[in-house]
């Protein structure tokens, strides 16, 4: 269950140390596979934790409580962030994810929701997570549930055409118990989103398909925490939470490289990386 | 047997060829084009190489839109997406008007590896083979690929080429001329015919090798057109050795094997055993790991003709 601290200051702070806790947790297990995606699980990691730290009601020891707020890793690839997110939550233990991405680990390259507790859907497949996430609160809507779904998308998942059928359909049906957020790095994995398929003006596109938007910069805690209570002030329409993030965020040799979006990194990398984060402030 | 290469690794260099000679050539990618290697003929003809983005269903349609206007276009990404995501653009704007659009996707199989089950196919080769005037084929090497690849050019309407992402033993060289629809005859045998296709082709010759140890002996055909079929030199095979094992890094459902056991049981019915996919999604993992998994390594080819022989 979530901790909600009177002093906003010291929530942020403390969500800022999880955050470190993710992104050394991220590195070290990607070290361990020897592949797999650290750019765009750096890029949510602000995100991710401040949903599983701060914003959503869920408890490790029923992970299907009935009650629970859903979030779905639509963006598949970034498995790690949400593996390293639900460790620290304690959904299962933390050295399961040195495991990751080997032959008998519940820890699949890409979330699997028969293997690993806490993973509500198995994504992978681009675009369809968050079909999926439309359903859910589809599902939770009719049922007069107080649960809210969460959904996280990727700025090159957007030029999948599912996305922008589900976005159409939430509206219609006034899902306003759902949040997009868009993981806008601006890199997908043959370069630039802008130099590929553009998908701007982003805002303009989510608020003209009917959903509130909100933009944010996805590093920066306070303004995830806003944009969460923002979303949750609208009423009779879906919000969608452009993040504006840097891929690799917060590892210097990782930050804004194509490269590094699947590419997992070697022993001296590991070292340097978590050094890097670590100095960068206090864990949590 | 020294040197090894995956498939995809024909992709880009036969794209090369082939555009150096044939203006009308034209590559679509869905942001994938260091895995499937179609960077290289961007490198080189950047004006006729388009980026569609992750949006796999647009790039199938817009080629056949393209084939239309006289370009012979080849689409790329992974084999998961070309064939499942887009399987009705492929179905109903490729193929159904019979457009010459050659789908030449990469990581087909388990041996994709670590990113897991999602991003395995084992139901493509089914996937194509069911849709009518459908070519179909899996090469079982670099060269076969190749050569396959080029080959495509000439069939006037969809081409399926399967590639994979796992390195693989060299069975044929530069000078293997590959004849789309043509069975071929690895090594001759008596009591038992392995018809195998892609990755499993070298594992049949092994296994074809310790089944000779045992006092076995094992026909070794390579079954790279899959669409279509060589019901001919099946059929010689199965009367000649009277045992058939079907080996392909597919689901045993709807592939090799299935296609096989279809013409054996209307034509001449001999046992048949399946060596694929159980049924079963895959996982992450090693690729050598998962092979072992899922019981797709030569012993298991052997083990098959084995039983086959009631040994
Ligand atoms: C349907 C589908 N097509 C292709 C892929 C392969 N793929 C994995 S990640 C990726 C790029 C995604 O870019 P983006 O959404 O921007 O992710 P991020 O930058 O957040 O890592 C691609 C093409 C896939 N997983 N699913
Ligand atoms: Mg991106």
């Amino acid at each position: 269950m979530t901790t909600h601290t009177t002093n906003k200051q010291a929530t942020v702070s403390l969500v800022e140390a999880k955050a470190r806790t993710i992104r050394t947790r991220i590195i070290n297990m990607l070290g361990a596979a020897g592949s797999g995606h650290p750019g765009g699980s750096l890029s949510a990691a602000d995100i991710v934790t401040t949903l599983y730290f701060h914003e959503m009601n869920h408890n490790a020891a029923e992970p299907r409580w009935p009650g629970r707020d859903r979030f779905v890793l639509s963006k598949g690839h970034a498995a790690p962030v949400l593996y390293a997110a639900l460790a620290e939550s304690g959904y299962f233990p933390r050295e399961d994810l040195a495991t990751l991405r080997k032959i008998d680990s519940h820890l699949q390259g890409h979330p699997d929701m028969n293997k690993t507790p806490g993973v509500e859907i198995s994504t992978g497949s681009l675009g369809m997570g968050f079909s999926a996430a439309v359903g859910m609160a589809l599902g939770l809507k009719i049922d007069k549930s107080e649960s809210r779904v969460y959904t996280l998308i990727g700025d090159g998942e957007s030029q999948e055409g599912i996305i922008w059928e589900a976005s159409m359909f939430a509206p219609q049906h006034k899902l306003d118990n759902l949040v997009g957020i868009l993981d806008y790095n601006n890199l997908q994995i043959d370069g630039r989103v802008s130099d590929i398929v553009d998908i701007r003006p982003a805002a303009a596109k989510w608020s003209a398909f009917g959903w509130h938007t909100i933009e944010i910069d996805g590093h920066n805690i306070e303004q995830i925490i806003g944009a969460l209570d923002e979303a949750k002030s609208i009423k009779g329409k879906p919000t969608m939470i452009i993040a504006n993030t840097v891929k690799g965020k917060n590892v210097s040799f990782m930050e804004g490289q194509v490269d590094f979006h699947g590419k997992a990194p070697s022993k001296d990398e590991v070292a340097q990386a978590c050094g890097e984060i670590e100095a960068s402030g206090p864990l949590g | 047997m020294s040197e090894k290469r995956a498939t995809r690794e024909a992709y880009g260099e036969t794209l090369i060829e082939l555009g150096r000679v044939n203006p009308n050539i034209v590559v679509l990618e869905a942001d994938l084009a260091k895995s499937t290697t179609t960077i290289k003929f961007k490198k080189e003809f950047p004006d006729r190489f388009f980026d569609c983005g992750v949006a796999e269903q647009n790039m199938m349609a817009m080629a056949a839109g393209l084939a239309t206007t006289g370009k012979i276009c080849f689409t790329g990404s992974f084999a998961m997406f070309a064939t499942g995501r887009a399987f009705e653009q492929v179905r109903n704007t490729i193929a159904y008007p019979s457009l010459n659009v050659k789908i030449c996707p990469t990581h087909a199989g388990i041996t994709v590896g670590a990113d897991g089950g999602s991003h395995q196919t084992i139901e493509d080769i089914a996937l194509m083979r069911v849709i009518p005037g459908m070519t179909v084929i899996v090469p079982a090497d670099y060269y076969e690929a190749k050569k396959a690849i080029a080959k495509a050019v000439e069939i006037d309407g969809p081409v399926y080429v399967r590639l994979g992402r796992a390195t693989l033993p060299m069975i044929f060289d530069e000078d293997y001329d590959f004849v789309p629809g043509k069975a071929i005859v690895l090594r001759e045998g008596t009591d038992v015919t392995i018809f195998a296709t892609g990755i499993m082709v070298s594992s049949s010759l092994v296994a074809a090798e310790s089944l000779a140890k045992d006092g076995i002996s094992a026909e070794v055909i390579n079954i790279s057109t899959i669409k279509p079929l060589d019901d001919n030199a099946i059929i010689e095979s199965a009367v000649k050795t009277g045992r058939v094992v079907v080996a392909e890094e597919h689901s045993i459902i709807g592939g090799l094997g299935s296609a096989v056991a279809e013409l054996l049981c209307e034509k001449h019915p001999v046992p048949v055993a399946r060596v694929g996919i159980k049924d079963v999604f895959g996982r992450s993992g090693e690729p050598a790991e998962l092979l072992k998994y899922y019981g797709l390594t030569d012993e298991d080819i052997s083990q098959a003709a084995k039983g086959l022989l009631g040994k």
